[in-house]
């Protein structure tokens, strides 16, 4: 996999249009021109997270999880997080996620600030 | 702000303490000023391991649950020491010796109980303290009284047979000496054993070295200034230098009883634990009598604790309505596990018995239509667990009794968690070891579903959830908490999956959200979306509304997610028979995509391991063949011996037949993977007999049909459902089970813990006999999801959504 590398820090980035992500699920974007990677999430409800892109545990796509609410679900082996509280972790041996501020603009882009 | 209420308990023990812990954990403290009595001057300790203490395996320290220190950090006056005198209920005071006045606006009594001791002749000196060398056995004080009195012993009387009695009579064993346990009764533990039981654990002990004396009244304690021996009523004696007496217990009443509250054998309470005729005044513990019962266990009066906790701290309306009680105890290294009834009480009850004298072992279980009403387990550790958990959950026991008085196959080792280090790994998919398992129960997981969701043991293969359960019921000291989610279908929804199926069928719930909407107050749970999506799926076949979200994501993009986030593919070759043709793309196509490993799976296919997501499309239109579903929760495949076409022993077609019933079934969902095989003759060379469905062809051209086979984390050998005459009766029997699997397995129940659960006579009757009556239409459903069957890969050309096989998407990208 790639590596991850330090982003720019306060940089914004515009990631397309929201629809990219069917409801509730999440997809992987490259940010850069360092290829920085990040996991982006689209509730049912329609809020919109951002987090680093691997799994602390043991380094699961987390892009490739289940959510249920903001309850996100590694898919390797089962680590959950509350992307409402900025990537707590719910097991009592992982780590809490990086998270990064996100927003849909009025054309309903998302827009990324690393 | 309003005034703190003033609490009083009276009581530091087991049950006073713990009513404190489960009042601060609630956030009492805020809310109520409380003031704790406690007549002995430590904190509270944890009288359980009294006999540990005695056997010197466990130091006096490693029994105090709470330190004084607790006590201040939660703002609570402890008075240890301290025995309270009096209670002036019209003042709402309560008085101790030295001008001691509290006043409280609630009172918890807790005053626990007394050793009963027996009118014997020569129990107490003059002074009234009990003769040297003459001991109970309650507290602290009295084990380092028993302790230090050994070193000048040789030889120790116990009076009492009864649970403490042998506790104690471990304990004086462990230090050396030779013990003489002395019953009044003819049979030890008459209160939890039948006669049966009770000789066996006799010959049992005795053959450890203790002496008994059963039916002997003892009437006096010989010796002028020490204990020298005891007198009978018979006229004899027995010589000895220390004595235990262990002849029950009194509640401690007087308190009460001063205070003109009702007291019978104990202080009446009612279902909220109140006293008779008394608002403000409780009682709980040892010292009550509820509905007509007192208790001497633990877990009942930690129970009570709870309820009187919920009902002040939390203004719950929650009530007592008395405990069945399990006691799983170890007397002098037997396990013994005893519950509920002991004897039948009709003659429909039903007795299963299992006795085997020479090593100890009996076995009894009482059951009343169904259902486990008492049982006595003895010398068998490892099937402790499973019949405890049967009679607290009150369920129906499997149709096979022994299923429940054996531990299965591969499932031992469930008791003998308690004697592992601490960094023993129990979960070995996770590497959990014993040292956390326990150190979550202490920090407040009560339940399975708690204990592994904080760990994550138990949640790989699932193996060790036995174990994990032990060390669960280990930790809490008994107190696990009933978890109802046990019963649901998945954990988000609040129902059994009947209840669950009736109610999205009646309301007409075709996808995940609306079953979220309208069963669970709307609130999406991330571990119930993928049960949820198979069922519905099951329910309604091609009116079913995918959400995608809601399948994991091997179902999202029809591949098996590996640890590096690659996926692994595998191609449909029905049987395990390929052809030049069909080797020659796969090959193709590995050097083609430049495939990391290519890899001959356990189900006779071919496996390329390491393909980006990205490029699953293109290695699927280059391979041009199905999918093989080697990712998801249904029919995988059918492994094939060569049967009749080349082997010299084969007796029928198993290779024409598997790739049939492949074909067929191909696929289709269930709640859990189906993974089956066919053999041409009975030495089963593709293992038919250890999956979830199997044909096995016998001489006379038929075919013994297997369900419930397993051979992954458990090993379990199928049952026969029925033996038939052609590949045809084989194919209908297949789906019939199938179906009725898929509409009654629990999310996640393979077939061999399926089969266990229904029992396979229920499975003849219903699918052979058709005694239900549903086999047309469970045929008709199978045939449904048949003809509803899609290759997932046709997605490659046709992706459900723009990205759904994107890697990594690029930003700014305008």
């Amino acid at each position: 996999m790639v590596p991850i590398n330090t982003p720019t820090r306060g940089a914004t980035h515009n990631l397309g249009p929201v629809g990219q992500l069917p409801p509730g699920e999440g997809r992987l974007f490259e940010i850069g021109p360092d290829a920085h990677l990040v996991a982006v999430f689209r509730t049912r409800a329609g809020a919109v997270y951002a987090t680093q892109a691997q799994c602390p545990h043991r380094g699961g796509p987390l892009s490739d999880g289940t959510t249920g609410g903001t309850i996100l679900v590694c898919p390797l082996h089962g680590c959950r997080f509350d992307l409402a509280t900025g990537g707590g972790p719910l097991d009592d041996d992982c780590e809490a996620l990086k998270t990064f501020p996100i927003n849909a603009n009025a054309a309903g882009e998302l827009i990324l600030t690393l | 702000m309003a005034s703190r209420e003033r609490l009083v308990v009276i009581g530091n023990g087991m049950a006073g303490a713990r009513f404190v812990e489960e009042v601060v954990a609630r956030g009492g403290s805020d809310r109520f000023e409380i003031t704790v009595f406690g007549e002995e001057p430590y904190g509270n300790y944890n009288r359980i391991l009294l006999s540990s203490v005695l056997a010197k395996t466990h130091d006096p320290e490693d029994t105090f649950l709470n330190p004084v220190s607790w006590y201040e950090q939660h703002g609570i006056s402890l008075r240890v020491g301290v025995r309270a005198g009096w209670i002036d209920r019209q003042a709402r005071h309560v008085l101790a010796p030295g001008g001691v006045v509290v006043p409280y606006d609630r009172l918890v009594i807790a005053t626990g109980s007394t050793p009963f001791v027996p009118p014997l002749d020569g129990v107490y000196t003059e002074d009234g303290a009990f003769k040297e060398g003459v001991f109970a056995f309650r507290t602290l004080a009295d084990c380092d009284g028993i302790i230090q009195r050994s070193s000048r012993s040789r030889t120790a009387a116990v009076i009492g047979g009864g649970l403490l009695g042998l506790e104690a009579a471990r304990g004086l064993m462990a230090l050396g000496m030779e013990v003489h346990l002395v019953h009044l009764m003819a049979d030890l533990m008459e209160t939890q054993l039948d006669p049966t039981g009770a000789a066996i654990l006799r010959s049992t002990l005795e053959r450890m070295g203790l002496h008994i004396h059963l039916e002997r009244a003892t009437t006096g304690i010989r010796g002028a200034e020490a204990v020298e021996g005891l007198s009978f009523s018979d006229g004899s004696t027995l010589d000895c230098d220390l004595v235990v007496i262990s002849a029950g217990i009194r509640p401690n009443t007087d308190l009460a009883r001063q205070a003109g509250l009702a007291v019978q054998r104990g202080i009446v309470v009612h279902d909220d634990l109140s006293c008779r005729n008394s608002e403000d005044i409780y009682a709980i513990g040892e010292c009550i009598q509820h509905r007509g019962v007192t208790y001497g266990l633990v877990a009942p009066v930690w129970n009570q604790a709870r309820v009187l906790a919920d009902r002040m701290a939390s203004g719950s309306q929650a009530i007592y309505t008395g405990s069945r009680v399990s006691t799983k105890l170890k007397v002098m290294g037997v396990d013994l596990a005893v519950m509920g009834e002991k004897e039948a009480a009709s003659d429909t009850d039903e007795v299963i018995t299992y006795v085997e004298p020479v090593s100890g072992v009996y076995k009894k279980l009482v059951v009343r239509d169904g259902r486990l009403v008492g049982a006595i387990v003895m010398g068998d550790g490892d099937a402790v667990p499973a019949v405890v958990q049967a009679f607290d959950r009150g369920a129906l026991l499997p149709e096979r009794r022994a299923d429940l008085l054996f531990a299965m196959d591969g499932q031992s080792g469930g008791a003998d968690v308690a004697d592992l280090p601490d960094d023993a790994q129990i979960c070995n998919c996770n590497g959990v070891s014993k040292g956390r398992i326990v150190a979550a129960v202490k920090q407040g997981a009560r339940t399975m579903s708690a204990v592994c969701d904080a760990t994550r043991a138990g949640t790989g293969c699932g193996s060790c959830k036995p174990q994990v359960q032990s060390l669960l019921e280990l930790a809490s000291d008994g107190q696990v908490a009933e978890d109802p989610s046990i019963h649901y279908y998945v954990p988000g929804v609040p129902l059994p999956k009947a209840d669950l199926v009736r109610a999205v069928r009646e309301w007409g719930l075709r996808g995940v959200s609306a079953v979220f909407n309208a069963l669970a107050d709307g609130k999406e749970d991330a571990t119930s979306k993928p049960g949820l999506a198979s069922l519905l799926k099951t329910i309604w076949g091609s009116e079913y509304e995918d959400e995608r979200d809601a399948r994991f994501i091997n179902d999202r993009v029809h591949a098996n997610i590996q640890k590096d986030g690659t996926f692994s593919v595998v191609p449909r070759i029905f049987g395990g028979v390929t052809t030049p043709d069909q080797l020659r793309r796969i090959a193709d196509v590995a050097d083609k995509h430049d495939v990391p490993m290519i890899k001959i799976t356990g189900g006779q296919r071919i496996d390329l391991l390491g393909i980006p997501k990205e490029k699953l499309p293109a290695v699927w239109t280059d391979l041009g063949m199905a999918s093989g579903h080697a990712y998801t929760k249904a029919f995988r495949t059918c492994k094939t011996c060569v049967g009749t076409d080349f082997c010299r022993y084969g007796l029928g077609d198993s290779t024409g037949l598997g790739i049939t019933i492949e074909k067929r079934f191909q696929g289709i969902e269930a709640p859990h993977k189906i993974k089956v095989a066919t053999a041409g003759c009975p030495r089963n060379c593709s293992e038919a007999t250890t999956k979830d469905l199997g044909a096995v062809a016998i001489d006379g051209g038929r075919w013994e049909v297997y369900v419930g086979g397993a051979a992954g984390s458990r090993v379990r050998k199928g049952d026969v459902l029925c033996v038939v005459d052609s590949h045809d009766e084989v194919l209908m029997y297949m789906g019939r089970f199938t179906q009725y699997y898929r509409e009654h397995a629990r999310y996640q129940e393979r077939t061999c813990g399926f089969v266990e659960r229904i029992g396979v006579q229920t499975l003849r009757q219903v699918l052979v006999e058709d005694s239900e009556g549903i086999c047309a239409q469970l045929d008709a459903e199978i045939e449904r999801a048949v003809e509803a069957y899609v290759d997932p890969w046709e997605e490659a050309q046709r992706p459900d959504h723009p990205t759904q096989f994107a890697g990594a998407l690029a930003a700014d990208e305008k």
